[in-house]
């Protein structure tokens, strides 16, 4: 089997567009990868497209109506937060495959506002308030107090990692917003859910993503200048946990994912040069520095106290700004974070570059749950 | 008459309210909620209804202060291991909404109670179960 490779890659700038539609973001996403590939849409041989809140509305075919129908096949795929890398893996799937030479793969969201998630919906009363809360920012408050129960990790802790991406943001001009916030302002903003307050909650926006993914065989015709190797591509569902029906579990479903992941590329987790996890929430990013593998169990607090995950830091991670202050467009954030570690290995990222960045990791979580990895290599 | 709020609450005639697990007997995990198959060791016909311990620890919690609109905050959402197996999420009652006043692994205890007043569009009121903090 050949390898598959990132051949163009882009983004649009994260933000709030209520006058255009979910089909017109995708399209501009998917005009900019293509652009940046050198290729046109009739050279695509088939097209695997993500998005959530309409995902019975054929939002891929109604993209090819924005910028060129072709007849060729088009799947729709939803896979709560980790649609975007669903889709992105089901291209590099097909390759893999040996069916298609050249692939199209978006992501793409247009958010509503306020809380998600909510608890116990369905007959009788609602539960939200009295079966404790299903909101997306206490389900993952409580999976970061699960390890402050473990290990000790404080509430000043969680908020550093939000300062750390908000600083990061600031060179990023596709972010959603590039403002820093001090440790005192992030730690006093409104509390959301203990220890979650708002700056510490990604941000809903709207946003699209965009990738053409080619085999060995197409990059080596087209010119491997810019391409990108995609080493590894894995993605699992949640394994049996005890707590799983009351505790949605993103911990085993990473570890499961960053193991398959390291194998599959042949390196371990000390070769990675930059990370771009999935931090919807400040207390999530701190599991996942020991779901991947980053530090040992435990060591997670030290990590962010002591700047390794910064910026010039010995790992850095959401270099991009991540969901906390990039944004969070659901169904885009697993390419977006595919074309971040894709501009780092390019040596592309301007103020923000990776020094010297060889080899990439992107991790996504949906709840319920998805887990999508893949390590990226520059070619 | 008060209707419970999640099936797994049962309201026996005469008796005391209860949460029923569901455990497999092949490998012991407990469920909520009724299940044919056991989804960790898939063993099938091995489901067996089991009345779950009233008294418990705290595992994991958030202190909510925002939440849907007409939902009264704070409150405390709390996972609670129970005695003997089962892991259930609810309110913590009887305690205040403070970090330093809520301790990993306290003993709480499961009573029941009307579910804040709360009623469905037919005008049935509910009976719900709450955590409360054993001294
Ligand atoms: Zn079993």
């Amino acid at each position: 089997m050949s390898d598959v490779y990132v051949l163009g890659v882009d983004m649009i700038k994260f933000g709030r567009f209520p006058d255009r539609t979910v089909p017109d973001l995708g399209a501009e996403a998917a005009l900019l990868a293509l652009d940046d590939a050198g290729l046109t849409i009739d050279k695509m041989e088939a097209f695997y497209c993500g998005n959530l809140g309409q995902a019975n509305a054929m939002v891929g075919q109604r993209i090819l109506q924005e910028i060129g129908q072709t007849g060729i096949p088009v799947v729709n795929c939803s896979n709560a937060c980790a649609t975007g890398a669903t889709a992105f893996r089901e291209a590099w799937t097909s390759i893999k495959a040996g069916l298609y030479d050249v692939v199209l793969a978006v992501g793409v969201e247009q958010m509503g506002t306020g809380l998600l998630g909510g608890s116990g919906g369905g007959a009788g009363i609602p539960k939200e308030g009295l079966l404790g809360s299903g909101t997306m920012p206490a389900v993952f408050a409580e999976a970061g107090m699960e390890h402050s129960r473990q290990y000790g990790t404080t509430f000043e802790q969680f908020a550093k990692i939000s300062v750390k991406n908000h600083h990061h943001s600031t060179m990023n001009p596709k972010a959603r917003y590039q403002i820093e916030t001090p440790l005192d302002e992030v730690m006093n903003a409104e509390m959301i859910s203990y220890p979650n307050t708002k700056l510490m909650c990604s941000v809903n926006v709207d946003g699209a993503a965009a990738a053409v993914l080619v085999s060995e065989k197409k990059a080596k015709e087209l010119g491997m200048g810019r391409s990108v190797r995609v080493k590894a591509s894995i993605l699992t569902s949640d394994p049996y946990q005890e707590r799983d029906l009351v505790m949605p579990d993103v911990n085993s479903c990473t570890r499961k994912a960053a193991k398959e992941a390291y194998e599959m590329a042949g390196l371990g987790a000390e070769d990675i040069d930059l990370v771009e996890l999935h931090d919807c929430f400040a207390t999530a990013e701190m599991l996942h520095y020991e779901n991947l593998g980053l530090c040992e169990d435990g060591e997670a607090g030290r990590l962010i106290d002591e700047g390794e995950v910064e910026l010039g830091g010995r790992v850095p991670v959401n270099v991009s700004g991540g969901l906390l202050s990039k944004g969070h467009p659901l169904g885009a954030t697993g390419i977006a974070n595919i074309y971040e570690v894709c501009t780092h290995l390019r040596g592309e990222a301007g103020e923000r570059q990776v020094e010297g960045a060889k080899i990439g990791l992107t991790h996504v979580i949906g709840l319920g749950s998805a887990c999508g990895i893949h390590i990226l290599e520059k070619a | 008459m008060s209707l419970p709020v999640v099936d797994y609450l049962k309201l026996p005639e005469g008796e005391d309210p209860y949460l029923e697990g569901h455990k497999c007997t092949k490998c012991n995990s407990i469920f909520l909620g009724e299940r044919n198959v056991c989804s960790n060791c898939f063993s099938r016909e091995s489901m067996e209804p089991i009345k779950l311990n009233n008294k418990g620890k705290l595992y994991s919690y958030s202190i909510v202060f925002r939440s849907f609109p007409g939902i009264d905050v704070p409150y405390i959402s709390a996972i609670v291991d129970l005695e003997g197996g089962g892991t259930v999420k609810g309110n913590l009652i009887n305690c205040d909404p403070d970090p330093d006043k809520i301790k990993f692994d306290m003993p709480v205890e499961v009573v029941f109670d009307d579910a804040l007043g709360r009623k469905d569009s037919e005008g049935n009121s509910y009976i719900s179960y709450f955590f409360k903090p054993i001294s």
